[in-house]
Formats: structure tokens, C-alpha cells, sequence
């Protein structure tokens, strides 16, 4: 039991008529992080709120740090943070008093709460801002000390529920660098996200979720391998030779290859054999390439093809290679 | 305060249990946002203050033949329904807010009770009634009220107005769990507390009024609360209304309290 930061079996919750949740199984061993990844309305939320016990399931069983969701919920609050969009700090208090607070509803006393919140607020760069009230502070700021708050009590399992939503490129990545940091402690973390490149930069484990029900999961390698179909890349040195690669593409793959901007020519391809054959025929006509690559195909296009999003008909010839 | 807070922290040989510890530490975070925000404690004090000048100017000659009278009449009342105010906008609004912004999401994964939510913003009240009652025996005694029972009855009376504001403050914070935002607290407290407030022997003893009327400000709570307050500060016999009284803050307590925190805990 103990091996896992959280497990779930067959979870199922029930709002009024739709199902929320359809039966996800999902687990984390310890000190990893595990990327939920769906669209708006695919039951995220609905899952972190049950690990967190603030729902009740209806249906199946989880254990948060060997600890049930439901039968022991105390146990599991001593031992998670919650973080992310839904939760939030008091506005009116400064953020010192917002930790120290938090401190001593766990019982710090409150010398102890009180360096344990200068220490947190220094780790996120929020010392100078301390003593002013949260309400002036910015969205990231506010994101951090809504990080800041969740682990005051040095949580095993944290729960970020779309943490990076709203905030701009910079601050995200200032985000991900915290999130790594909590992995680097040991802590297991379940990362709710709509961003796939997200998930992709900070997860072990990635679970797409659609309509309450897993559709995928695995690695973000394995979620690439599974949709397969590669795609050979290549931009050419001289725009004038655009037209005499693209029929030799044409020729090894049997599609025409989509011209993108930057005199770039994009194809799929049915294995590295073709990409090795495209490669000698290029040379052999001298056409000068400056960029050339093999790759899998993006979590975007893992996604699309899973959720049965409208596909584009490159989409299309993925599936098909897999 | 003071005394809470040094309990809190100070003699870990005496600690309180968890669940009122909390409910400390979340009642001290409920008057720091009274210090930064005080607008709901100055509106639970003015409005009285108004009522009480206003009913003194309008009915004191025709209901008491004086306003030096009516207001030993009125006052006890006024200090009644001062309590009350005080703390329900902001008790009520707090927690409504609390629910809607994820505020409560976090209390709610932390290791504490589900009462020390409620009961931390409602301990706090008691502070704020402290203070709008005696800013209002202040105002009172300026307009020229006068004690005629002894100082230990003065206190009684306080503390009758404070303990009924106690107990009503859970019929709010049930309104509060129930309501979708702070707005709908507010129109829905004052829907409650109106006919509840004015619908009393506060401004006219009840005998003059017309029957339907009479019959609801003899069985509400706030009319028992009131006469008893005015025995007390006038020196006149307490009678039976003090244990009415009483009987109503139990009752009012038994019931919204637990409906409170039921919903408070259920509430998705």
C-alpha cells in the first residue's frame, strides 16, 4: 500500500445527471509526479477534490499516503497540500500572517509558525512582500504564496489543481522550477493540467483523462509511441529548390508534404527507413537543407488523436502508422 | 482578544482542545480583517445609533410624553439589536466570501474540525458585540440614559444582549452556508433580521398594536431579550421574561448550530 503517494480504483463521482468521474483507476508511486491532462469539464478538479477529501467518491476507493480518502480523512489531511486554481490565501492579510496562520492551525507554535513562514516566503522570493496585504499582490505573486501555503506543513503528497493557469511564460516556468523542487524533496505531487507541454516537462507519469474516464496513460514517451507515425522536418537552405524536394518526398512517403512557413516541407513517415531514404535522395540531388529532423509526433497531437478532438489530416496518417 | 490569543500560545500546560485552539486562531484572523476593514463594524453601530436618535425625536413625546423617559424605555433595545448587527454582516459575509473564493478549500484539507471555521468567525462576533455595546452605552448615556438597577445588573444586561448575539449569529452563518454569494447573505439577513428586529416592545410596548402583529412580537425572541434587558438596566422585576429569554438563545443555538455546520461540511 505504503509504496504509493496516492492510488485510485474505479473512482466514480455523480453530479445531478452527467458522471463526473466513470471509473478512474490511477496511482503514483511516492515522490513522483503524475500529470492529469484533459480539457475543461473532463473531471480534474473533481478528482483532486475527492483525493483531497473534500468530495466524497460514489463509487470505487482511493488511499492517499496508505491512507482512505474516505475512512480515515484526518489521516490523509495531515499529510497532503492543496494548491492551484479552486483554493486560494486571505486577501486581507499579509502574506507573512496567511502562513503564519496556517502554521498554527497545524499546530506550530507560533515562533515555530512564524519561521517557518520567513523561511518559505524567502525560498519563493517573497520576503519583500511579507507584510503587505495579498490583495496587492500580482498573479504570480499570488500563485507563489499559494504554493508557499500548501507546504507549511511539509505535505508527502501535494495536489495542484491547474497551478499555472493565468500565469504568463515567465512566471510559468518559474512555477515548474518550484514543482521540481518539490520532487527533488520527495514529495509526490498529482499536477492537474490542460497544457500538455506541461505535462510533458514535469511528469513521470502522464494519465489523459476525458469525460471522467482515463483514455491513456503511461510516459510521456509511451503516450508519444502509442499514437505513433513519425515526422520528418526539413527546411531548405535555397527556397528555389522547395519544389524539386518536395517531389522527392513525395516520392518515398506517397503524400505530398505540407509547406509550412520558412520554406519548411513537413511529412509523416512509416519508419526511420524512409527518413534515411529521403536523406540520400536530397544529397544526391545536392539540395542544400539547414535543418532536418525525425520526430515523434507532440503531445498535442497524442491528445487530439485520443480525446477524438477534430483532427487534421496529418492526425489522420499518425493513426494510421501506429 | 488579548486573553484568547495569550491562551492560545502561551501555557502549553493548559492548552484548550484542537478544535476550540482553532477556532482561536481563526477568530483572530476574523478581527485582523475587522482591523483592516472595519465599514461592517461601523455600520453595526451607527445603524442603532440612528435608530435610537431617530425613534427618541420622533415617538418620545407621543409614546412617553418625554424623551428623557422614552429613552430609559429604548435603550435596552437599541443595546439588543446592536449586538445582533454588529456581527452579522460581517460574520455572514466573511464566510459566504470564504466559501466562494477557496478559502474554505484550504481549511477544509487542513487537520482541523469543521466547526473552527464557523466558530472562529462567530468568537469573534462576541469581540465586536463587546465593542458596539459599549460604544453604544457611550452614546446612550451621553443622550441622557441612567442606570437605575445596580452595576452587576447592567452587566447582566450586556451580557444577555452579547449571549443572544452569540446564538443569533448561527442563524447567519446557517444563512451564509445556504446563500450562493455575499450578496444574497446580505438581502436574505436583512429579510430575516428586520421583521425579527423591529417587530418587538423596541420602539412601543406591544400592547398597542393590532393583533397579528401583537402575537408575533410576543413570541419573538428578540421582544423576551429586550424586556428583560430593560427589568435589568431599570431596576424593575425580571419576571419570567429571563428565563424565556434564555430558553430562546438555547433554542436558537441547539438548532442552527448544528444545521450550520451540517451544511458547511456537506456544501460542494
Amino acid at each position: 500500500m505504503d509504496e504509493y503517494g496516492f492510488d485510485a480504483e474505479g473512482l466514480a463521482k455523480r453530479f445531478d445527471k452527467t458522471d463526473a468521474l466513470d471509473g478512474v483507476t490511477l496511482a503514483a508511486p511516492r515522490g513522483q509526479v503524475l500529470g492529469l491532462l484533459g480539457p475543461n469539464g473532463a473531471g480534474k478538479t473533481t478528482m483532486i477534490r475527492i483525493l483531497a477529501t473534500l468530495l466524497r467518491p460514489d463509487g470505487g476507493r482511493a488511499a492517499v499516503a496508505g491512507f482512505d480518502v474516505v475512512r480515515q480523512p484526518a489521516r490523509v489531511r495531515q499529510r497532503i497540500a492543496l494548491s492551484g486554481q479552486h483554493t486560494s490565501v486571505d486577501e486581507e492579510l499579509t502574506g507573512l500572517a496567511n502562513l503564519v496562520m496556517i502554521g498554527q492551525l497545524l499546530d506550530l507554535p507560533r515562533r515555530h509558525a512564524t519561521q517557518r513562514a520567513a523561511t518559505l516566503l524567502s525560498r519563493f522570493g517573497l520576503e519583500e512582500a511579507a507584510r503587505r496585504p495579498v490583495a496587492g499582490y500580482s498573479g504570480g505573486m499570488r500563485r507563489r504564496l499559494d504554493l508557499a501555503a500548501s507546504l507549511v506543513g511539509r505535505p508527502e503528497v501535494v495536489f495542484l489543481d491547474e497551478p499555472s493557469a493565468g500565469l504568463d511564460p515567465g512566471k510559468r516556468e518559474e512555477l515548474w522550477q518550484m514543482i521540481r523542487g518539490l520532487r527533488a524533496d520527495g514529495v509526490t505531487v498529482l499536477l492537474t493540467t490542460q497544457y500538455l507541454e506541461e505535462a510533458d516537462a514535469l511528469a513521470d507519469t502522464i494519465a489523459v483523462i476525458d469525460h471522467g474516464r482515463v483514455i491513456a496513460s503511461g510516459t510521456p514517451a509511451e503516450l508519444k509511441r502509442q499514437v505513433g507515425g513519425h515526422t520528418v522536418t526539413a527546411r531548405l537552405t535555397d527556397p528555389a529548390d522547395t519544389d524539386t524536394a518536395a517531389a522527392i518526398l513525395t516520392a518515398v512517403t506517397d503524400q505530398v508534404p505540407e509547406r509550412s512557413t520558412h520554406h519548411e516541407l513537413v511529412v509523416s513517415v512509416a519508419g526511420d527507413g524512409e527518413f534515411f531514404e529521403i536523406v540520400d535522395r536530397l544529397r544526391r540531388d545536392a539540395i542544400g537543407i539547414s535543418e532536418l529532423s525525425l520526430r515523434l509526433p507532440s503531445l498535442d497531437e497524442v491528445f487530439h488523436a485520443l480525446t477524438g478532438a477534430p483532427r487534421t489530416p496529418a492526425d489522420d496518417t499518425s493513426t494510421k502508422a501506429a | 482578544m488579548m486573553t484568547t490569543t495569550a491562551r492560545t500560545h502561551g501555557q502549553p500546560q493548559l492548552r484548550p482542545p484542537a478544535w476550540l485552539r482553532h477556532s482561536l486562531v481563526l477568530a483572530r484572523r476574523s478581527l485582523v480583517k475587522t482591523t483592516r476593514n472595519p465599514g461592517p463594524i461601523v455600520n453595526g453601530v451607527v445603524t442603532p445609533a440612528l435608530f435610537m436618535v431617530l425613534f427618541l425625536y420622533l415617538f418620545g413625546g407621543s409614546v412617553a410624553g418625554s424623551t428623557t423617559d422614552y429613552l430609559q424605555y429604548l435603550f435596552p433595545g437599541i443595546l439588543v439589536v446592536g449586538a445582533g448587527l454588529a456581527g452579522m454582516v460581517s460574520t455572514g459575509t466573511n464566510i459566504n466570501l470564504d466559501l466562494k473564493n477557496g478559502v474554505t478549500d484550504r481549511f477544509r484539507s487542513l487537520p482541523i474540525s469543521r466547526l473552527a471555521p464557523l466558530l472562529g468567525s462567530v468568537l469573534a462576533d462576541i469581540v465586536r458585540y463587546l465593542l458596539a455595546v459599549a460604544i453604544l452605552f457611550g452614546i446612550g448615556t451621553a443622550l441622557g440614559f441612567r442606570l437605575h438597577g445596580s452595576l452587576a445588573a447592567a452587566f447582566a444586561a450586556a451580557g444577555l444582549a452579547i449571549l443572544f448575539g452569540f446564538c443569533l449569529s448561527w442563524l447567519t452563518v446557517f444563512l451564509a452556508v445556504l446563500a450562493k454569494d455575499p450578496n444574497a447573505v446580505l438581502a436574505f439577513s436583512f429579510i430575516t433580521f428586520l421583521p425579527l428586529q423591529l417587530g418587538t416592545s423596541l420602539a412601543g410596548p406591544t400592547d398597542t398594536l393590532p393583533g397579528w402583529l401583537r402575537a408575533w412580537a410576543e413570541i419573538n425572541p428578540v421582544t423576551h431579550v429586550i424586556d428583560a434587558c430593560r427589568a435589568l438596566l431599570n431596576g424593575t422585576p425580571v419576571g419570567g421574561t429571563l428565563t424565556t429569554a434564555l430558553v430562546w438563545c438555547a433554542v436558537l443555538f441547539v438548532v442552527f448550530c448544528p444545521l450550520a455546520v451540517g451544511t458547511y461540511s456537506r456544501r460542494q
